[in-house]
């Protein structure tokens, strides 16, 4: 990254108002298709120059640690180091709305006209198409786990047959396969 | 639509636990939503799922954003937002919350281990999810064709998915899947 270049941080100028933060995470989200991730570090690093690379990457970072909805989590973290609490607050609600107002009509619609037969047709020919691309996403991820000797590949095929061929809660799943990870990998290290 | 207590209770349960324990996103909880809203509960059919997560996908927006739509679903709009809260908001505020003391422990080496552990599980959780949505969504020759399809185009080249999305849609409305 280019801007990574400069030996000290910039001071930060200006720290955005509550109402800068709920807009600007609308606006990322009414930027479309093309996930929210590339918008979020365009906004906040390159434009408005809210964060430094490097605390964004650190910001996402704890996102990938922990569980939820990685963007949404990022969102949080934003608010919270801009304007604590209520700033959280700010850019989680501004990133939920419109989606949220979106979906929501979505569903007011597919309960009215889930069952004209065109776009039942239609729905079914995405499904088989988003399943697809899920397929290679998983496959993408997938490589580089197995480019490696360790317990990674059997960890990811234990999960995966556990929850998608068995069907198993994922709670008991999680509850069994976390710990095990966890002593696979701390074993591995030492 | 009438709304039953008992019900969002249900849902704000279990879309907690969902979200706490969805290690890779979103992707990561659509089999487990699938089994609470096919199997366990019958809250809507096995065509209704498809046709919920083909919309989430197929529309801009995070795509966490499916639990709105089976929430609405199953409880109207107090349903939707009982769910998107409930996946949404107890991680958020986790992530709120640790991200003042993160930069104490990013470093630390059990930190590392806990990653290098996550990682292959979030990736088994979005394959699960891969393996349950192909077997809703494939009920014949042409569309196991499709899907086998659209994953090597998505695998091999660098094509807009949007561009997959609306052949298969086509090839939806034309009746061949």
């Amino acid at each position: 990254m280019s801007d990574s270049t400069a030996a000290s941080p910039p001071p930060r100028p200006y720290t955005p108002t509550h109402s800068e933060l709920f807009f600007a995470f609308v606006r990322i989200t009414l930027s479309g298709f093309g996930g929210t991730l590339v918008w979020t570090r365009r906004m906040f690093v390159e434009d408005k120059k809210w964060m430094t690379a490097e605390e964004f990457n650190d910001a996402y970072a704890l996102c990938q640690f922990l569980p939820g909805p990685n963007i949404v989590n990022l969102t949080t973290i934003f608010g919270s180091r801009m304007r604590g609490v209520t700033g959280a607050l700010a850019c989680w609600s501004g990133f939920l709305v419109m989606p949220f107002v979106f979906m929501t009509v979505l569903g007011v619609l597919y309960a009215r006209y889930g069952d004209v037969e065109l776009l039942r047709r239609f729905l079914t020919g995405i499904a088989v198409a988003a399943s697809g691309l899920l397929i290679a996403t998983a496959a993408k991820m997938a490589a580089p786990l197995f480019r490696r000797f360790g317990p990674a590949p059997f960890v990811l095929l234990a999960t995966a047959a556990a929850i998608g061929v068995m069907r198993w809660p994922l709670l008991w799943v999680m509850i069994v396969l976390v710990p095990s990870s966890i002593a696979l990998a701390a074993w591995r290290r030492s | 639509m009438k709304v039953d207590g008992d019900i969002l209770i249900t849902l704000a349960v279990q879309f907690v636990i969902m979200a706490l324990l969805a290690f890779g996103g979103a992707t990561a909880v659509v089999p487990e939503i699938h089994r609470q809203a096919v199997d366990l509960h019958g809250w809507m059919s096995e065509r209704q799922f498809a046709d919920m997560f083909a919309i989430a996908q197929a529309f801009p927006g995070p795509n966490v954003m499916i639990v709105t739509l089976v929430g609405y679903h199953v409880a109207g709009f107090a349903g939707a937002i009982v769910t998107t809260v409930a996946m949404c908001g107890p991680t958020a505020a986790l992530a709120g919350v640790l991200a003042r003391t993160w930069d104490r422990f990013k470093d630390a080496s059990w930190c590392q281990v806990i990653q290098a552990a996550l990682v292959p599980i979030s990736v088994g959780l979005v394959a699960a999810s891969a393996i349950v949505l192909s077997q809703v969504a494939v009920r014949n020759w042409a569309a196991a064709v499709i899907l086998a399809g659209t994953a090597a185009i998505a695998y091999w080249t660098r094509w807009n998915p949007l561009w997959l999305i609306g052949l298969a849609g086509a090839a939806g409305i034309a009746g061949v899947v």
